[in-house]
């Protein structure tokens, strides 16, 4: 007989496509467990009694309940018991950082030397094998009569829109752009995440019988007090994610040839300029600096490298200090990404024609930089970096990308005068996602400002609940 | 999808449409633009809108073709679709409070100054348009202009049509006879804004400009648009597009408008190119 658990210090790895292929194409890096690998992980959980991944997960999927399941073989009951707290499974196994959540903390991992159970990658497994294999769609719930909107169609929208239809609430969605998914698919690259399973996710919305308008930019088209109203929706969902991309005020930041993080990603993800028949342009450059050390730093320096470049990650801290996932920057790294680490962008060259009218002119020829070194930790705890005197040096680039976060946009602001917000401009919420305006509920990026994919559903979740006391109790 | 419901040449190289969209039509003033898509794998491009019908829920548009996309919307017809319109997008004309004012005009760019003038006009403004067109059969919505406008200057660059010489020539006389305008607002290619605003300042008259650069997303997100006005980073899809006109970096705009220059016109070639194949 096998033996009940699998006590392999080390995860099963994932399968992945060899370096020196994947940084020449977009197809997905990691290719996802067989059945066979997902049973022998499933055994290295040991259903322990604390259960604390299930309380570092944002959404709290019960995550033994569901690998136990795995480890019968019974892939769709693991499903089920996902999507009673998860909306978007095969979007989370793949983006979640599992490392400082489910999977820091679990017991499997605790020792030195020790491996946690692959939580994400059974995850992806078990809703990519429900995928292929199971056809029936979602049957939508009795309507219960009352409509809701969400504004925006990212991963805290399409959350909260879930959770909302499942209860029977009658639930449109309004995007602003020409297709529904928000940041996963004008975000992050198809080569993380499938374009196609964002596309599954939603039409499974669909199927549960939320409607999808796009071109819908809610505050300009339709200001939230008429959707309240005028259209009639008891309750109104914001997650319209986060704002205008910052940049460092260094000079040079005009210059042809710097992008935000978020434009380059959105020319190539959204608008398909990796793609050589795309009618949307992209510079493919050479030599690309990447700015920043975060998830989307990461997925634009990746981006950069498939499209042909040379590429740096410029990044003020050190490597211990990068925010994005671990994963992110191994992969990032065996893909041949060069991290100038502990390095800070002083200014933006330029091409040297003065002449306006030459081609040439007022483009990108480098990045100056100069050395940082850590010093003592603040009172956060973090070490702040200090510039290294008379250390600068340039790095000859055509392309610059800055992936320095967002700050938050004005557009709702402007246009829904009660709408209070916090002193950098983010929408003001109690913990269920309330807004200063009744009925009026937010969360994701929109209210914290920049974070992850898995903390917008979870605000999502939160909201959908408050919304359907709000709306129960209003009766 | 949102329907042609009219279409018609303004000139060889301009068109305008009316299209089908009533939550456009319903809240769009003067001064805000739409993107729009005219294929299912297209790029997003921005048009200032050029007009309204609340009741019928159209939007006017007016475009120049200059690259693929405006290529193959000019070969759309009455009752063809075109799968992405959204708007209204931007900051409207701030009209509010204005009695005498100065539209300029050039080019394409008249066709959004056109409802502005109009706009002014409806709130009892005194308006004075002076428009500028390369030759005669460039010129557009003259009748329009003359409708809206107590003085009316139309000015071409080879003298075939008007008074001969660019829109600052009528600009500086004015401004020399001491006539007092509220602000003057100019909407055209950015080296004649860049101009129009040179002559204004040194008489301190508030002076507008309609900016519109390369956009993507045009709800704030990628920042593709920003401009220097000021000294400070802007972004022409939230912010605005109409800046004061006498803080905009145009130097810099100038040079990133020029940035896929060689692209548009290898992708509106390609365009020509297939719509020849399926002519023959």
């Amino acid at each position: 007989m096998a033996a009940k658990f699998n006590m392999s210090p080390l995860k099963n790895p994932m399968p992945a496509q060899d370096p020196e292929v994947r940084n020449g194409n977009f197809q997905e890096v990691a290719l996802g467990y067989t059945a066979e690998t997902a049973i022998d992980e499933a055994k290295r959980c040991i259903s322990c009694k604390n259960r604390p991944c299930v309380a570092a997960c944002p959404v709290n999927i019960q995550i033994p309940e569901f690998i136990a399941k795995v480890a019968e073989g019974d892939f769709e009951a693991a499903y089920q018991i996902i999507t009673k707290d998860s909306s978007l499974p095969a979007v989370c196994g793949r983006v979640c950082p599992q490392e400082t959540q489910c999977e820091g903390k679990c017991t499997r991992g605790i020792k030195a030397g020790c491996e946690a159970v692959g939580i994400g990658r059974l995850e992806r497994f078990v809703a990519d094998w429900h995928n292929a294999n199971i056809v029936d769609e979602p049957v939508p719930a009795p309507t219960n009569g009352y409509k809701v909107a969400i504004v925006g169609s990212g991963p805290a929208g399409l959350t909260c829109a879930g959770d909302l239809a499942k209860l029977g609430y009658e639930v449109t969605v309004f995007e602003a752009l020409h297709v529904a998914g928000g940041v996963l698919v004008y975000g992050i690259p198809e080569f993380r995440l499938p374009k196609a399973i964002v596309q599954k996710e939603v039409d499974n919305l669909k199927a549960l019988g939320v409607k999808i308008e796009t071109n819908m930019v809610i505050g300009r088209v339709i200001t939230i007090e008429e959707l309240k109203n005028e259209y009639g929706f008891e309750a109104v969902f914001i997650g319209s994610g986060a704002g205008l991309p910052k940049f460092m005020n260094i000079p040079g930041e005009s210059l042809k040839g710097v992008y935000s993080a978020n434009e380059f990603l959105t020319r190539s993800n959204l608008m398909k300029a990796y793609q050589t028949d795309s009618h949307t342009p992209i510079q493919r450059g050479k030599c690309v600096a990447v700015v920043g050390g975060g998830n989307v730093a990461m997925d634009a320096a990746r981006t950069a490298k498939r499209l042909g470049a040379e590429v740096h990650i410029v990044y003020r801290r050190g490597e211990e200090e990068l925010p994005a996932r671990r994963e992110e920057i191994e992969h990032a790294k065996e893909e041949g990404i060069i991290f100038d680490l502990l390095t800070n962008p002083t200014r933006i060259l330029a091409t040297e024609t003065e002449n306006p009218r030459d081609p040439a002119y007022g483009w990108v020829a480098g990045i100056e930089c100069i050395r940082m070194e850590l010093g003592e930790p603040d009172e956060s705890g973090r070490r702040s970096p200090k510039e290294i005197v008379g250390s600068e040096f340039v790095i000859p680039v055509d392309c610059v990308i800055m992936s320095l976060g967002t700050s938050p946009n004005p557009l709702l602001k402007d246009t829904t005068p009660d709408l209070q917000t916090l002193r950098r401009g983010e929408i003001a919420v109690d913990e269920t996602g309330k807004t200063s305006i009744e009925g009026v509920y937010c969360g994701g990026d929109a209210a914290t400002g920049a974070a992850t994919v898995i903390k917008a559903m979870g605000a999502g979740k939160i909201s959908a609940k408050a919304i359907h006391e709000y709306i129960q109790n209003k009766k | 999808m949102y329907s042609i419901i009219s279409k018609k040449s303004l000139n060889p190289t301009v068109t305008q449409m009316e299209i089908y969209a009533p939550f456009v039509a319903k809240k769009a003033l003067a001064g805000q633009f739409v993107i729009l898509r005219v294929a299912e794998d297209g790029e997003r491009i921005p048009l200032t809108v050029a007009g309204y019908d609340r009741e019928k829920g159209t939007v006017k548009i007016i475009f120049q073709i200059v690259g693929g996309t405006t290529e193959l919307l000019n070969q759309k017809n009455v009752g063809d679709t075109i799968p992405d319109f959204v708007g209204p997008l931007g900051r409207p004309t701030h009209t509010a409070g204005l009695k005498k004012v100065c539209v300029v005009g050039g080019g394409v760019g008249c066709a959004i100054a056109l409802p502005v003038a109009q706009a002014l006009k409806e709130q009892g403004a005194e308006v004075t348009s002076v428009i500028g067109f390369r030759s005669k059969d460039l010129v557009i919505l003259e009748e329009e202009f003359k409708a809206v406008s107590t003085v009316f200057h139309m000015m071409t660059d080879d003298g075939s049509y008007g008074r001969q010489g660019n829109v600052c020539v009528p600009l500086n006389e004015m401004l020399e006879a001491g006539e007092q305008f509220d602000a003057v607002i100019t909407i055209g290619p950015l080296i004649m804004m860049k101009f129009v605003c040179a002559a204004t300042k040194p008489y301190g008259v508030k002076t507008v400009a309609s900016m519109n650069p390369i956009m993507i997303d045009g709800t704030g997100m990628c920042g593709g648009c920003r401009l220097t006005v000021g000294g400070k980073m802007k972004f022409a899809c939230v912010d605005g597009p109409e800046f004061d006109g006498h803080e905009i970096d145009f130097d810099e705009a100038i040079s990133r408008s020029r940035a896929y220059a060689d692209f548009e016109n290898r992708e509106r070639e390609k365009t020509c190119n297939l719509f020849k194949k399926e002519v023959q």
